[in-house]
């Protein structure tokens, strides 16, 4: 009888992980999107320290949850992070960067004796903002569009542009998914914060903010799923393991999966519900159709980049290095491992859940700022 | 099999992880000790119902803050660290060393992070029990990030629980047990999370000592000492027992590190522990290296011989035989073992060539050859000292390895001291009279800060030249990136770390100043 728990059973359960984790993470990264506004929404000290304690609060999440998904990648497909970090050095040294000085801006800001100023701190969380989402999503948009590598006899990656993974920033498709992902976690930070601050002023500037917001994200988003369903992509031969290149991939991909379309579409239609009950019917809790819709959307992405026998990090040097899920992954034992570990997932969900609530179960007011002992 | 690679490359990159791991462990042991003594302290709050154990736990808990963040943001270069600049080491033991960082974000870091937002903001949201056990949540999540990140490391020191699998030229995990419980990782969890609460108690008491000297917060200080003091002293006793026991292991698992410790170049029986030394080149050479000798030293005899093996008479090899080997005490030479991990590395490559080359017959040969207990035992476990050019490049950097051990031995029984003598003193109600004994509190604190770096780099710089233990040398695990890149990143680091330590320590003193009445009065 053949095991249930196989090692392609165990590849395939970890992507879906790491999938969810990557959904997670830019839903969270409404924290990074709503710092965005914090130079152009408030218009006095007061109302900028609501947004960003609103923020401030939830920025811990995100930063854990990057960590978590780039633990459980390399846990489970190692040889991704040591090609694509190894590689790309300057795409994730920037995005690092910009994760460095996000995690004392907060915590600084409005610490007297801060040294640099409260508008550097700021400025920090501004950077972050902007950068970390624009370069992660340009870095996933090369699971589609490919990376110049090679790997030798060891696995030892040579990145074959002395730009280290900058080149990618060349390429049309990866700038659109950069801007995409940047523009998504600015309207879910709008979202957040009409569903958090009680502020009549900034209620008003996030809403107007919102509807701009929400067409520049449709146009690059549309246009990367464009260029996506027309576009050549990257298939394993399922014997041989061989990569070659499959015209109408990710939309063969697509077909081919409808569980995964349906997920795909299902969290584009929450996304586009949650801001039009806040545009049209002056809603405040269009986060959690849009949040959710968003974990969809990226879930489905990778979904797509992985599954349906598809090479996730396709090498333009030589087709055959591409990364798929079952040459990239960890052995039999260690998924399992993991797999047992993961079980322990739905606990701390439902743990965050709580102390989530816990916390924000009353707007951010005027009088809590004036009043709370531990306020950024 | 690997590409020649830069000298330079090597050495920049390893100046930068070593910047980031320090910069890290500058915050790490405050967070991991502070939480418990923030915990101890609400828990006061809670059953007293005072409001002077409340004022404590926020004084310290913001102080917990302003260090927790810049930990935070040096901690996640460290993770990347190992994929940006060692993505050969990345795949090579990828499938053992990746499961404890991911275990780390799922089970440990979601905990800390969860309930340091009901910490911060919920005093008024919660309810007090609520709050309570989110704090100590935070201390066991903080704790437990450790473990595994040190489970993690405890692997390169002593790498176990796997076997190599030639097909996809790395190691694998086969039995996460044994990775869990590395008689290493045991040692070194105890000994590093005690150090974290001894040095988070050396603040606290020594941060309270200057209220005492400047007659500040009287009531306020003593509490914190008397809380501070109880947990330093049981942590330093702790400390020592874990540090010897470590210590122990180390003889035991990587005898090499362990002779450089002690600076112990020729074997003996009846060897004695030396207290301290100062060492000086004898003239004489193993290789290219020079052989060191005391010029003066305080030895305690037959100790070590002891301490190793529990028997006076023991024999404990020193750093020549583990070069030269000892036919007598059946130690190997390095030379011999170098041999026996080209035959490994041979094999590897006709591996490699016979998949080239579809040569079934051969491949099922090395195969059977790669799971042959013998060639796994006598063979495959030198693998990384095919990559040694000459013996002697196995003996790690020997002054730095004997100074910062002795050192940190040194302070350590010094913490038990002052622990010791602040208990007492606060007891018999003289503390705030003796001035000299709270100078020696405060000027305490970076001692305190020196012995817990100083841990840390001969940990690391005992086990040089290896990233793991006799299996991948740090030159063969770099990755294959310009030296420039890394240069330009590391004094990107060594600049960003700086400027935000400065801010660090600014923002805290301002914090010290204002004491705690500052606070609730803002309010």
């Amino acid at each position: 009888m053949t095991p249930i728990i196989t090692h392609i059973f165990l590849q395939n359960y970890w992507w879906i992980i790491v999938s969810l984790l990557a959904g997670l993470l830019v839903f969270l990264m409404f924290v990074q999107g709503g710092q965005t506004f914090i130079f152009s929404i408030p218009k006095n000290d007061l109302q900028k320290k609501m947004i960003i304690n609103t923020l401030g609060r939830k920025w811990e999440f995100t930063f854990t949850t990057l960590v978590t998904f780039g633990g459980a990648f390399f846990a489970s497909f190692p040889l991704f992070y040591a090609t694509s970090f190894g590689g790309a050095y300057w795409v994730w040294m920037a995005i690092l960067f910009s994760f460095i000085i996000q995690a004392v801006a907060y915590e600084y800001r409005s610490k007297p004796s801060n040294i640099y100023g409260r508008n550097t701190f700021d400025t920090f969380l501004l950077i972050n903002g902007s950068l970390g989402p624009f370069l992660i999503g340009a870095a996933v948009a090369t699971f589609f569009t490919g990376s110049s590598f090679s790997l030798n006899d060891m696995k030892q990656v040579h990145w074959e542009t002395p730009w280290n993974g900058l080149e990618a920033l060349l390429n049309i498709r990866n700038l659109a998914l950069g801007f995409a992902v940047l523009f998504l976690v600015r309207i879910n930070g709008l979202l957040f914060i009409i569903n958090t601050v009680d502020d009549e002023g900034i209620e008003t500037a996030s809403r107007k903010k919102l509807i701009v917001n929400s067409l520049w994200f449709l146009l690059f988003f549309l246009y990367f799923v464009f260029t996506l369903l027309v576009a050549d992509g990257y298939s394993a031969d399922q014997a041989s393991g061989k990569i070659y290149i499959e015209k109408f991939k990710y939309l063969h991909n697509l077909i081919s999966m409808p569980l995964v379309l349906a997920l795909f579409l299902s969290g584009v239609v929450a996304v586009l519900g949650g801001l039009f009950i806040t545009i049209f019917r002056g809603g405040s809790k269009g986060i959690w159709y849009s949040g959710t819709g968003t974990i969809l959307a990226v879930f489905s992405l990778f979904m797509l980049s992985g599954f349906g026998n598809t090479a996730f990090y396709p090498s333009l040097f030589n087709l055959q290095d591409s990364l798929t899920i079952r040459n990239a992954s960890s052995s039999l034992f260690t998924l399992k491992t993991m797999m047992f570990v993961s079980f322990l997932i739905p606990f701390i969900l439902a743990y965050i859940w709580y102390a989530w609530w816990s916390i924000t179960n009353r707007k951010v007011t005027e009088e809590e700022m004036n009043s709370e002992h531990h306020t950024y | 099999m690997t590409d020649i690679i830069d000298v330079s490359l090597i050495d920049w990159s390893r100046a930068q992880f070593a910047l980031t791991a320090i910069y890290h462990w500058l915050f790490v042991p405050l967070t991991l000790g502070l939480s418990f003594i923030v915990a101890m302290m609400e828990t006061m709050y809670v059953r007293t119902g005072s409001e002077e154990w409340k004022k404590i736990t926020r004084f310290w808990m913001t102080l917990f803050g302003i260090n927790f963040a810049i930990g935070v943001a040096t901690g996640i270069i460290l993770e990347f660290e190992f994929g940006t600049n060692w993505s050969a080491y990345s795949w090579f033991v990828g499938d053992i060393f990746g499961a404890p960082l991911a275990v780390e974000g799922i089970v440990a870091f979601f905990m800390e992070s969860t309930f340091i937002a009901v910490m911060f903001f919920g005093w008024n949201k919660v309810s007090r029990k609520f709050h309570l056990a989110s704090t100590w949540l935070v201390a066991v999540g903080a704790n437990l990030s450790a473990l595994w990140i040190l489970v993690a490391n405890s692997w390169m020191e002593n790498p176990v629980g796997m076997v190599f699998n030639p097909e996809t030229a790395r190691n694998e995990m086969d039995s996460f047990w044994s990775v869990l419980f590395n008689p290493v990782a045991v040692d070194k969890f105890l000994h590093t999370i005690s150090s974290g609460f001894v040095l988070a108690s050396v603040f606290v008491a020594g941060i309270s000592a200057w209220f005492l000297l400047k007659k500040r917060e009287e009531p306020f200080a003593k509490k914190s000492i008397l809380i501070a003091g109880t947990f330093g002293l049981l942590s330093s006793l702790l400390l020592a027992f874990t540090g010897d026991s470590s210590a122990r292991t180390i003889a035991k698992v990587q005898p090499v590190k362990f002779a450089a410790f002690e600076a112990l170049y020729e074997g003996k029986t009846n060897a004695p522990l030396v207290a301290f030394g100062v060492l000086k080149k004898s003239g004489e050479k193993i290789g290219k290296k020079d052989v060191n000798e005391f010029l003066f030293a305080i030895k305690l005899p037959d100790l070590l011989s002891v301490m190793t093996s529990g028997d006076k008479d023991a024999y404990v090899p020193g750093l020549i035989d583990h070069v030269n080997g000892n036919t007598e005490k059946g130690i190997l030479s390095t030379a011999e073992k170098i041999s026996r991990g080209k035959i490994a590395r041979q094999a590897l490559t006709d591996y490699s060539k016979a998949k080239n080359d579809n040569n079934t017959e051969k491949l099922a040969e090395l195969r059977e050859k790669f799971s042959n207990t013998d060639f796994r035992d006598n063979y495959f476990r030198y693998f990384g000292f095919a990559f040694i050019e000459n013996p002697e490049d196995v003996i790690p950097d020997v002054h730095g390895a004997f100074y910062a051990f002795h050192l940190m031995v040194i302070l350590g029984f010094w913490f038990i001291l002052i622990f010791t003598l602040s208990i007492f003193f606060l007891y018999n109600g003289k503390l705030h009279q003796y001035r000299w004994f709270l100078w020696i509190m405060l000027l305490t604190i970076p001692l305190a800060y020196l012995a817990s770096e100083l841990g840390w780099i001969l940990t690391e710089v005992g086990r040089q030249p290896w990233i793991i233990q006799n299996l991948m040398p740090v030159s063969i695990a770099v990755s294959q990136i310009s030296t420039s890149s890394v240069q330009i990143t590391f004094w990107l680091f060594a600049l960003l770390f700086t400027g935000l330590l400065i801010a660090e320590v600014s923002i805290m003193l301002r914090q010290i100043k204002n004491g705690p009445n500052h606070q609730e009065e803002k309010r």
